[in-house]
């Protein structure tokens, strides 16, 4: 049924279930830019804020020589560059899962997604392992290379995990987002949500490409 | 929440007969409807503007006669008196001037100004009222946890704030993190879908420049809290891992700098001025021009200033810090981008001014706390200018002329202009008028003492009383009988001033019963919440209206009424 602004409105059953669930609100679009897009872009901007902030502090205390920032240097740089890679390939299926989206091609939207989720549990995977051989160096090597780095262990490591702990966060939220919206694509429901996803999807890839160069390549 | 209830009852009466009945629990315990989420807010604001008053009366008693048995509260020991500060500051600002000011006019307000129906996501307007009525409960339950409520003062500054073994509140600190944390976000969501509901559902025909000037100023306040609150929102994460887990992060023990974590505060800080100040302003624009019957003078350049105020509101954080440590030289800028954010403020001032200038004014109570919040603000906003330089700032520091300056900005934008707002609306919200007479007792009740209570605190301060200590008598140059005279003075007028609260409290759940029943237009103004009825019914507006021109074309020449509605497409 249309809805009409401005004139009196039809008194049947649909209409009122539309008035009391689906306010005329969630359908006009004065910017031309769809509700759902254009609030996806103001979560992102709030995000950009706080990793901001965060990064912010550390580059502040990096450049104020604040006591183990040498200590970079035992960071894993090529597990942090594998996951770089991983976490971009991801965002390529996940812009292929839009595009299969727009041409309504429901089976291919939904492998892409899950390709993309897959990509997200790999870089979860390698963080594990990254983590793990940290604080538990005794589970890879005995007797063990180096004592155990936690959170404590000094202020550089604090923020390591920190920074690279919220962006796994971020990643898993995205991860259990995706899985919720492939279920929508088999049913054919909903398919603008893949593009919004997507947009989130990119801006968790890149906090992590201000990360890694943050965190493991500027080891002095 | 049962306040709530009975506060909207009247509702029911004129809902529209084409929905479906909706339960009580639906209706208003988990409403969708932008309008009960609004006042959902309010109440709740209400009800904690009710605690921090109490707070404020305890301290103030101790401070005025120190020692004493407090009545209906109890004696007030040092930890209890930080406690009391700390919280009554954490309080008025984030769970009385946020919730009641955005959050409670800006949800009522927007779907209605802008015409339609309700915002683009209730369930997540649902959700942010949900998560800030747990920040409430979680901030409420903190006093009474082992070691009572945080007492490091609002500011939280580390390590006193970071360190259980400095601040003697090892769960009260943490719950207090905790609460704000919830708080902000549910500032978030609400305000994103603040900005997308203006940005994309404005009526057919709504202009930008058509937007009235509250819904401009509550959205600016929106993106501003959403720009300042993010290096906050990672510092508090910092901090909170620095009390729970041990990091570092502030503590200079371990590498860390406290003066980092000011830093990310008051650049917080300083912009969560003007995100408070910013909606009482665009509150105060519509009252003033419906009463002075005449167009808002410049509305583009109340816009303009205000977009630039809300960007130097940015770069000013540091004069907070003046005697913290930073280098002179940063202080010296700090200096100029503090001196010169009064230039687009004092802007505003002038623009309200010349709209009073000419016009046919009607001194009805909501005008009246309108004109009140202009001249108390100016007061604040003037001192500001003292301690913005940096060489006066050294001696004023802490003291309580910087009591008395905050008090003079908050105090009108929360109390005296949120009040103007609440007695101009207040028909729109519950169908009923407010009565006159005792509208005009509250407002010189409440005027008058809160001179009387701050104006001896600028004194106090230049005499040097220092903030933050719970018993002067410790101080011989500071407990001389002159001095303590003020605070006594201080202290009498808050109680007077208290008095005068239960007034208007009996003034306005009376009127919500029993008050003169209100008409659609009541005020004879142009915005389009005026044309539905009051109190609008679940989906406002029967037709949804279009828009034919700015909300402030008053005693239009050639017309027959001093009004043109928004969505009226001929002569008036």
């Amino acid at each position: 049924m249309t809805l009409r602004e401005g004139g009196s409105p039809p008194r049947t059953f649909a209409w009122k279930i539309l008035m009391t669930h689906s306010p005329i609100a969630t359908r006009r679009t004065v910017t031309g830019i769809p509700t759902g897009r254009l609030a996806v872009w103001w979560v992102l901007t709030s995000e950009v804020f706080i990793f901001g902030g965060l990064i912010m502090c550390f580059v502040l205390y990096k450049l104020n020589g604040a006591p183990g920032f040498e200590q970079a240097s035992m960071t894993n740089t090529p597990a942090g560059a594998f996951n770089t890679f991983v976490l971009l390939t991801s965002s390529l299926t996940i812009v292929l899962a839009h595009a299969a989206s727009e041409r309504r091609d429901l089976k291919k939207t939904f492998n892409y997604i899950w390709f993309t989720i897959f990509g997200g549990l790999v870089f979860m995977v390698v963080k594990f392992y990254e983590y793990t051989t940290k604080i538990f160096p005794e589970w890879y090597h005995t007797p063990a290379t180096h004592e155990p780095i936690t959170i404590l262990s000094n202020v550089f490591w604090s923020f390591y995990f920190t920074a690279t702990g919220l962006h796994a966060l971020h990643v898993f939220g995205g991860m259990v987002i995706m899985g919720m919206i492939s279920m929508d694509v088999l049913k054919g429901r909903n398919l603008q949500r893949v593009e919004l996803i997507g947009l989130y999807w990119h801006f968790v890839d890149i906090v992590w490409i201000f990360l890694f160069p943050l965190l493991y390549i500027a080891n002095f | 929440m049962s306040e709530t209830t009975a506060a909207t009852a009247t509702v029911q009466e004129h809902a529209h007969e084409e929905h479906h009945e909706m339960s009580f629990w639906e209706k208003y315990i988990f409403p969708t409807d932008h309008k009960m989420i609004g006042l959902q807010y309010m109440f709740t604001g209400m009800f904690m503007a009710a605690v921090g008053g109490y707070f404020a009366y305890a301290f103030r008693m101790q401070l005025a006669f120190p020692g004493m048995d407090v009545p209906l509260f109890g004696q007030v020991t040092p930890q209890i008196y930080n406690m009391l500060i700390t919280n009554h500051g954490t309080i008025m600002i984030f769970w009385v001037a946020m919730p009641v000011l955005i959050a409670g006019f800006g949800n009522f307000l927007i779907p209605l100004m802008i015409g339609c129906d309700d915002m683009v996501f209730p369930r997540i307007n649902r959700l942010s009222y949900q998560i800030f009525f747990v920040s409430t409960v979680v901030l409420l339950l903190s006093f009474f946890v082992k070691g009572g409520g945080f007492g490091g003062a609002w500011t939280a500054y580390p390590p006193l704030s970071s360190v259980p073994e400095y601040n003697l509140t090892n769960w009260g600190s943490s719950l207090w993190i905790v609460a704000v944390a919830l708080e902000i976000i549910a500032f978030l969501l609400g305000g994103i879908n603040f900005v997308t509901t203006t940005m994309n559902s404005r009526a057919p025909g709504m202009k930008m420049m058509d937007i009235p000037i509250v819904i401009w100023m509550i959205n600016i306040a929106v993106i501003m809290f959403m720009a300042s609150v993010g290096p906050l929102i990672a510092g508090a994460v910092m901090l909170f891992m620095d009390q729970r887990i041990g990091t570092t992060f502030f503590l200079p023990a371990g590498g860390g700098d406290p003066v980092l974590w000011q830093h990310l505060f008051w650049f917080f800080g300083h912009p969560e001025v003007y995100v408070v100040l910013f909606p009482t302003l665009g509150l105060v624009a519509d009252v003033i021009t419906t009463f002075s019957r005449k167009k808002l003078w410049g509305y583009r350049t109340i816009l303009y200033t205000t977009i630039a105020t809300g960007g130097l509101a940015f770069v000013v954080w540091a004069h907070h810090q003046f005697i913290a440590g930073i280098d002179p030289r940063m202080a010296n800028v700090f200096v100029v981008t503090t001196l010169l954010i009064s230039i687009p403020i004092a802007e505003v001032m002038f623009c309200y001014i010349a709209t009073l200038y000419g016009g046919s004014i009607r001194f009805t109570v909501p005008m009246l706390w309108a004109l009140g919040f202009l001249m108390t603000f100016l007061l604040g906003g003037v001192t500001g200018i003292y301690l913005g330089a940096s060489g006066l700032n050294i001696y004023f520091h802490d003291s309580y002329f910087v009591v008395a300056h905050f008090h003079y900005t908050f105090f009108p934008i929360t109390i005296i202009g949120m009040f103007g707002a609440l007695y101009y609306w207040f028909p729109k919200m519950f169908g009923r008028h407010l009565n006159e007479f005792w509208g005009k007792v509250h407002f010189w009740g409440t005027l008058i003492p809160f001179n009387g209570i701050f104006l001896p605190l600028f004194l106090l301060g230049m005499a040097g009383q220092h903030r933050r200590i719970y018993n002067y008598e410790h101080f011989p140059d500071l407990a001389s009988p002159d001095l303590q005279g003020l605070r006594v003075f201080a202290t009498a007028s808050l109680v007077i001033m208290l008095l005068f609260q239960i007034p208007f409290l009996i003034n306005f759940f009376g009127s919500m019963f029993r008050g003169r029943k209100a008409e659609p237009n009541p005020w004879k103004a142009n915005t389009l919440e005026w044309i539905v009825p009051s109190p609008p019914p679940h989906g406002n507006f029967k037709e949804l209206p279009s828009v034919y021109r700015g909300p402030y074309e008053y005693s239009v020449p050639g017309n027959r009424e001093d009004y043109w509605p928004q969505n009226m497409p001929d002569r008036n």
